[in-house]
């Protein structure tokens, strides 16, 4: 009889990554043109809450062996043996399945579709496949962290847009620079378990020149939601500032070989920078703030 | 004949904590697919003859 409580699985859906999945989701579901029904937008950011934390589940059942070798994972419900790795594959599938299924029932099958690749994306493509194959697992896998503002764009709409496109773009370039850094201050877990990150594979001078090339596409790309995606002044004014910031704390990386308490301070930023725009975007569409430039 | 399973303190804490959650979620997604089909409806929902 298992010994896993609520509290367990509900740590299998890995709630931290889940929050920003959520609030990106929302912002996605808010910038969209019309007005949907806040029940229906419940129900919507619910399933990609319960999507994404599906793919927790599933990412971490397959994972087990390498979480159970690395210190940061080593205490998750699986490695630590409170859950079993049968109980957290079933589940995932149920809430896979609850979650599509639910999405495309209450709100509309194309985000219920959206959602059903973002899931099939991270647990299979990125875990099952890119992780263990190759430095570029956490670029290509990116995707799936990156679609929740196309789901809930499609959630509000029923269809898709060049402004949804362009947020899932910034946080694709968003999540290089974010892991790597994280991977510069865990490489020698990572190289333990025998998973390729970069830092591994291409060593650290490689890893800080890719997060500095990184940082500054994803800053010249966080100006296009204003050009073409209708954004307003707050999120110019925050991404002019933060991308500033944000390329400062990377050419620091940059200039500071074996100094992984820089690589984590750009690490926390990096959380920080991505929730303030978002939530720029969310404050912009609450209060009616119009674009700053007009859609070429 | 097969033994009756005998619980640990420890077990019948876990299990129940499952079985509240289980419960809990079930009666929010029951509630949620009620009220979505209430709001789907919209005012037709009064609008059927006698």
């Amino acid at each position: 009889m298992s010994v896993a409580t609520a509290g367990d699985f509900f740590a299998l859906l890995k709630p931290r990554v889940m929050s920003l999945v959520v609030f990106t989701g929302l912002a996605g579901l808010v910038v969209a043109p019309g007005v949907m029904n806040p029940l229906a937008a419940f129900a919507a950011l619910l399933c990609i809450a319960v999507g994404a934390g599906a793919s927790g589940a599933l990412n971490m059942w397959y994972d087990a062996d390498i979480d159970a070798v690395m210190a940061r994972t080593a205490t998750r419900p699986i490695p630590s043996g409170r859950v079993q790795p049968q109980e957290a594959l079933t589940f995932g599938l149920v809430l896979s399945v609850f979650s599509v299924g639910t999405m495309g029932i209450l709100v509309n099958w194309l985000s219920a579709g959206l959602l059903a690749f973002t899931i099939v994306f991270y647990a299979v493509v990125y875990t099952m496949w890119l992780k263990r194959s190759t430095p570029q697992n956490i670029v290509i896998g990116g995707l799936a962290g990156a679609m929740p503002p196309a789901i809930g764009w499609a959630a509000a709409t029923g269809s898709l847009d060049v402004a949804p496109l362009l947020l899932v773009g910034l946080i694709f370039l968003w999540t290089p620079p974010h892991f790597w850094a994280l991977a510069l201050y865990r490489s020698g877990d990572y190289e333990k378990a025998g998973v390729p990150m970069l830092p591994v594979t291409a060593g650290e001078a490689e890893t800080r020149k890719q997060i500095l090339l990184y940082a500054i596409v994803m800053v010249a790309f966080s100006a296009l939601p204003v050009v073409f995606g209708g954004a307003g002044a707050i999120y110019a004014g925050l991404a002019a500032v933060s991308g500033a910031l944000f390329l400062w704390l990377s050419v620091a990386v940059f200039r500071s070989p074996g100094q992984h308490k820089v690589a984590m301070r750009l690490f926390a930023f990096s959380i920080l920078y991505l929730f303030a725009l978002f939530a720029a975007l969310i404050v912009e569409a609450a209060i009616g703030l119009g674009p700053l430039m007009a859609a070429p | 004949m097969i033994p009756p399973v005998v619980l640990t303190p420890e077990q019948a804490k876990a299990r129940r904590s499952r079985n509240i959650a289980v419960a809990l979620m079930l009666v929010a997604l029951v509630a949620l697919f009620f009220v979505m089909t209430i709001v789907r409806m919209g005012g037709a929902v009064m609008d059927r003859p006698m």
